[in-house]
Formats: structure tokens, sequence, C-alpha cells
């Protein structure tokens, strides 16, 4: 009972400080992936209000909720992060900082990083103040990552790394990389990797957009040319950088399994009911997806609660993230089916500069990116249903 | 509240399991009588040894001497039963029937004989070969001191072999549910053995009268009983779907596990894998629906409807989709009696049908959402 009352008492606080501080303006849900704030250096708000929340929510910790007080975060225990979660959620209220610092190498650096990486690098996640890419794929490592060729030569006061990234997101706004590296070129590919950070002003390091089939460029070709790193910025081990790699994309799994969902919990063919009222096959197409989106947002609460018990199984964001994905192509296919010949307009005002066909290609890369849904179902298959073979 | 089980829950889980893996089991229950052409479609010693451990009363109050616990538990033991394809009458019985006569005057008369396993009841609301209860025809017209009824029913579970009949039927001031006893006059009853030996009755009302006080609840005020006990037995028949489907998925595994063609164990095959784990992640995924809306029952939530027909309608393509994969996946011994396989795409099929199946309940979700 004092549990419960406790927890009442939170919730009761949590809301009357949101509606205190959460600009109006920030209830309202993001148009499109423009609207959101990423920090950084260089950082472009659309309105004051988008600053004012950042700030806000990263002074009181509440941009990473759950991480320790001392390294910038709000220090709540799991329970308390989800009721905040729901609150925010009750009054729309959207994510103050979107952040690879927060989503990817946080978790990596709480887990390996030493007490004077933690220190300098977390609270400045905390806070939006630097924004972060990930090199991983390479152009002959995609699925096959750990095959990675990115030259990293010890010179005894730095690091060298000589090489070349691809499909890095932001990287030409990025502020620092972090980056798996080859270390060790004589060892088993597992087992010659780094995982290092720089500074993406170190001279050497250029990035080049890459033009996608949705007419945007969140890609980047990236570039390392004799780029000077000093001694302490690699994380974990040398050579066993491997075991944070995996660590991160567990993570980023996660994050790309909860864009499954997109913030978009209402029923999709509520949002079409005029189209679908004259189109029967459609109306039942739709209706079968909100069954399994719906179900799928059952199985999100249960693997987030799961995760902050220690219940998950350890490659259970490979399902999640398999089964996310695959959910928002299909989700964005029946609004292609819905929106007719509209939905085709590329430039229009009317069509918000092409807005539904654009996101549709987008989702194409979400099975792709952060190991294809082949490999997450390769990975359930040995790890978790215990099938033979490599 | 967290959406997995509480550690009473587990308890409770893990003592169903054990019972069900070993008395319930596919040859000491479902073989066993299925050989030996049982007209009930089920064994009575099993039904009693359930009441012994408290499990007939699970939804039964606990001032009418039964556990008093929620949809989750009954869910929980749900998914044993259709683990082990256990032919039970306890979704029907003590799940939905429980429900219908809760808090009304025929507690009283039927509840101790369902808490001491000596009592049967069947649910009777199917009129034609697909799941309709909007469209209920079976009339209720008024006859003396109560009423009289005319009309077919179908699809009754353990309807042959029942004490208790509860039977929806429309009266005119609306559908209105009744407590019929077996030995009714005017009361037809063709046990009808389907295709998982289960024993799913045709009922033949030929003016059938019953006192005013057979009626359940308000006379017209049947379709509010009716959607708590539907959503009763359809959260649990998704539980126990759930449960189906994951044994076939282990058995189906294991099997990928052993065989060998090409030189090789046939589960080293990314074909294989990669089915293997699609069945695995839809089977997850629909065991976190049926939680969440049993959650949501328990918690008296309005969006507990919505939750109970995605839940049925998920639980319903990941099970039919586990047998499938299954018989596949075994090859030519998957079409055997001997392998257990086979029995589980048969249960799929009847627990796929009972209350709805996915497409009923997909429509269904959409009216709710105004589409």
């Amino acid at each position: 009972m004092s549990e419960l009352a406790e927890f009442a008492a939170f919730r009761e606080e949590t809301r009357a400080w949101l509606e205190a501080n959460c600009p109006p303006e920030m209830r309202e849900p993001m148009r499109d992936e423009s609207d959101a704030c990423w920090g950084g250096r260089n950082a472009v708000f659309k309105n004051e209000a988008q600053k004012l929340w950042m700030e806000r929510m990263a002074e009181r910790g509440w941009t990473v909720p759950d991480w320790p007080k001392e390294y910038g975060g709000g220090g709540l225990s799991p329970a308390e992060t989800k009721v905040l979660r729901q609150e925010m959620a009750r009054i729309n209220a959207r994510n103050p900082l979107m952040s690879f610092g927060i989503s990817m190498l946080g978790p990596a650096l709480l887990k390996y990083g030493s007490e004077e990486q933690k220190k300098r690098f977390l609270p400045e996640i905390a806070r939006g103040e630097i924004r972060w890419c990930q090199g991983y794929s390479e152009p002959n490592a995609g699925s096959d990552l750990a095959s990675l060729q990115t030259r990293c030569e010890d010179k005894g006061d730095h690091w060298l790394v000589n090489g070349q990234k691809v499909w890095t997101s932001y990287a030409d706004k990025a502020d620092w990389i972090f980056c798996l590296v080859r270390t060790d070129f004589t060892a088993p590919k597992h087992k010659g990797i780094s995982f290092i950070l720089f500074d993406m002003a170190t001279p050497g390091v250029s990035t080049k957009p890459i033009l996608l089939i949705s007419g945007s460029s969140p890609f980047c070709e990236t570039f390392f040319d004799d780029v000077k790193v000093p001694k302490d910025q690699v994380v974990g081990e040398v050579n066993k950088g491997w075991d944070v790699a995996k660590y991160l994309l567990g993570h980023e799994r996660e994050m790309i399994s909860g864009m499954g969902l997109g913030g978009q919990t209402g029923s999709l063919g509520e949002a079409f009911a005029d189209v679908v009222a004259g189109d029967p096959l459609l109306r039942a197409d739709m209706a079968r997806f909100d069954v399994d989106a719906m179900a799928f947002r059952a199985m999100s609460e249960r693997f987030i609660d799961e995760l902050k018990a220690g219940m998950a199984h350890p490659a259970q964001p490979s399902m999640m993230k398999y089964a996310g994905t695959e959910l928002n192509k299909a989700r964005h296919e029946l609004v292609m089916a819905a929106g007719g010949s509209d939905a085709l307009e590329w430039e229009s005002d009317r069509s918000k500069k092409g807005k539904a066909a654009r996101e549709w290609l987008r989702t194409k890369a979400n099975s792709i990116e952060g190991g294809t849904s082949e490999i997450q179902l390769g990975i359930i298959a040995k790890r978790i249903l215990d099938l033979p073979g490599a | 509240m967290p959406l997995y089980l509480t550690d009473d829950q587990v308890m409770l889980r893990d003592t169903a399991r054990q019972l069900m893996a070993d008395e319930g089991s596919i040859a000491n229950q479902l073989r066993k009588y299925r050989d030996m052409g049982c007209s009930d479609g089920f064994g009575h010693g099993l039904w009693k040894q359930l009441a012994e451990l408290g499990f007939t009363g699970i939804r039964i109050g606990e001032a009418d001497g039964g556990l008093g616990l929620g949809h989750v538990e009954a869910g929980i033991v749900l998914e044993e039963i259709g683990r082990n394809l256990t032919p039970s009458p306890f979704l029907v019985t003590a799940v939905a029937v429980v429900e219908a006569l809760t808090g009304t005057p025929h507690a009283q008369r039927w509840f101790p004989g369902i808490l001491a396993g000596d009592t049967v009841a069947a649910l009777a609301v199917d009129e034609g070969p697909k799941h309709r209860p909007e469209t209920i025809a079976m009339r209720a017209e008024r006859a003396g001191n109560g009423f009289r009824l005319t009309g077919r029913k179908q699809f009754v579970v353990q309807g042959a072999s029942a004490d208790l009949i509860v039977v929806a039927a429309r009266a005119p001031e609306g559908v209105t549910l009744f407590a019929v006893e077996k030995d009714a006059r005017g009361l037809e009853v063709e046990g009808a053995r389907l295709v998982d030996s289960s024993i799913g009755a045709r009922l033949d009302f030929q003016g059938v009268e019953v006192d005013s006080d057979a009626v359940i609840g308000e006379v017209g005020g049947g379709d509010a009983v009716l959607a708590r006990v539907l959503n009763a037995g359809r959260a649990g028949a998704a539980s126990e779907m759930v449960g189906l489907g994951s044994a076939a998925m282990a058995m189906t595994v294991d099997y990928l596990r052993q065989r060998k063609q090409f030189g090789k164990l046939i589960g080293e095959f990314q074909a294989l894998q990669h089915r293997a784990a699609h069945l695995y992640s839809e089977l997850e995924i629909a065991r976190s629906a049926a939680l969440k809306a049993q959650q949501l029952l328990d918690e008296g939530s309005e969006e507990a409807e919505a939750m109970v027909s995605v839940a049925k309608a998920k639980a319903g393509r990941a099970s039919t989709l586990a047998g499938q994969e299954g018989i596949q996946m075994h090859g030519g011994i998957g079409m055997t009696d001997e392998y257990d396989i086979g029995l589980y795409m048969k249960r799929d099929r009847a627990l796929n049908e009972l209350f709805g199946d996915p497409n009923y309940h997909a429509d269904r979700l959409a009216r709710m959402k105004g589409y």
C-alpha cells in the first residue's frame, strides 16, 4: 500500500510539473522528422518552445530519466520512469531530445566506459550539447559487420584511423562519432575490433550525404584519412570492441522496434474510415493490421517491463526489431493503398511535399538498418530457439 | 501493473504445468478417451482432480468457496491445458458459465457442484456454422409462469454431457440468458464428434418450457451478460491457443534439432530457421495480447473489449501457423496419427471457431474503432 501511495504521489508531482513546464507547442504530434530536436553544438531549434522544453527536461535529468544523477540523469527507478513516460504520453508531450547518444552510446558507456569517460561524455549527452553518430557499417561490412576493415594503428601517443564508413546516420550534422575499427588484423575477425570515440572536427574526417529513394539524405559516407585520436578514447579493452558493439546494437534494435509504433497509437482503419467504407478488401486488410498493431503494442509494453525487471531474453530485442519494423512497413503500404493517386504526389503542397510517399519509402530501410530482418531471424533461431549451425 | 506474471502467478503456472503435463497429457487424456470412443469427450477423473486443487472454482468468489482469482489466472491454467490438448470442461464451465452465473441466484444452485468437480456446464450461443451472437434467433416466448424456448443451437462444447446448459434466446424484450437443466422436456441433444475428438453438441429446443427463475439476470438484459461471458471465454480461448501454439512450436523445433537430411540437421537450413523464428515472434506477440486483455478485464477497463478481440484474433492466427508449420516441418511423419503434431492442428481449428474466428474479431475491432 505504501508503495502504491508513493507512486501516486510521484505521478501527481510529475503531472503537475509537466503541466507547468511542457510548452503547448510541444504537445502537438510531430509532423515529420524535421520536428525532432537533436541538440548538438550547432543545434537548430524550430522555435523557442522546442529549446525551452529540451532545457527544462535536461535540467531535471529527464532527458535520460533512468540514468544516475551524477551523470546528468534523473535517477528514477524503472517504475518511476514508466510513470513519467505514461504522464508524457497522456499530454502527448514530444520527446524533448532525440539522440543516438541517449539511445545507443549512453547505455554502452554506462556498462563499459571508464569512470573518467562517463563523467566526460554522459552529462553532455543528457544536456543535448553533443550530437553523436554511429560508425559501424562499411561498404564491405553490412550484415557481416564483424568483417569491417577500418584500420586503427597504435602510434604510441595516439591512434591513427584510416578507412571508410557508410550509412552513417546524420554524420554531416554530428559532433562526435562512436566507431568500430580494426586494431588487430591477424586475430579472428571478432577479436581484433575496438570501440573508439572521436570528434568529427578532427582533421582527416569528411562526410558525403547519400541521396535515397525517398529524396532525403539522412545517411552519409564517412571517410577517415590519417585521423589522429587521443589514446584515452577507446571504450572498454582494446580488441574487445565487439562486446561493446553487440551490447549497443541491442539498444539500437530496441529503439528501432519502438519506431514500429512511431508514436502512432491510433487505429489505422479509423484514420481512413471514409476510404475503407467503399473498399471492403482494404477495410479487411486495415482491420487485420489493427489487430497486429494492437497486439504488438502489448508486446512492446511487456518487453519493456521485462527488460526493466531483467527478465527479457538477451536476444529478445532481435524479435522486437524484426516484428516492429515489418509492422511499420505494412502500415505504410496500407497508407499508400488508402491514399491512391493522391499519395503519389511528390512535390505539391496538397501532399505536404509528398509526405506519404516519402515516409513509405523511408520505412523500407527499417528492416535493413541495425541488422536486416533476416539477420534478426537468424539470431532468434540460434539464440532463442537453439537451432544448430553457424 | 507490469505486463508479466507476478510471483504468485508463476507458482500457479508451475502447479498447473506439472498437473497438465502429467495427468493432463495427450496420452493420459486426449488419446485415451478418443481411443475408447468416450461419448463425453473428456475424462471426469481429471475434472475431479482440478476441483481438489481448487481450479474449478478459480473464478468463483471466495465467499462462495472459490479461489476468487482473475482472468489472468484462468488464462494461466488454460495455457497449460492448451499445451497438452487436454480435453476439459474448464474453459466453458469454470470460466464462461461461472461468469454468467456470478451474482445471480443460480450461483447457489450450481457453484457447489462445480467446486466439487461433479457438475459440468455448457454454453449454447451459436445457431449456424459461424459464431454470430449479434443475430440470435432462437425464440423465448412467454408461457405460463415462464418461457417456452424454440430453436436450434450448435457447437455446444460438452453439450452432450452437461448438467446445465446456459442458452441465449430472443425474448420480446431482447436477448435473454436461461439456465436449462439437461433433462428438460423437449430438448433433443445430438452429440457430434468433431475433428479434434471433442464433442460439439447440436441442441434442438422443441418448445422447452422453463420457469421464470431460469432467467439469468434480467429479461431482455442478455446482451450485457453475454458480452461479459464471451469476453471471459474469448480471452481464455486465446490463452489456450497460445499454449497450444507454443507446444506445437516446441515439438517442431525439437524435431528440427534431431532430423538429418543431406548429412545435416534440418534445423541448420536457413529456410526452416527463419520460418521457425517468425513463428516464435508471432506466438510471443499473441501471448502478450492475451495477457494484456486479461489484465484489462481484471481491472474492469473499458479498453478490455477491444483487446479481447485483438487477443482472440492474434492468438488464433499464431496458433494456426504453429500447427501448419508443425506438420510441414515434420514432413511425412507429421501426417501420421502416431505423431502428436497433427492433433495440435486439429484442436487449433476447433479453438479458432470457438467464440469467433480471427476474421470475426478483426471485423469486430474495426466496428469498435468506427470503420
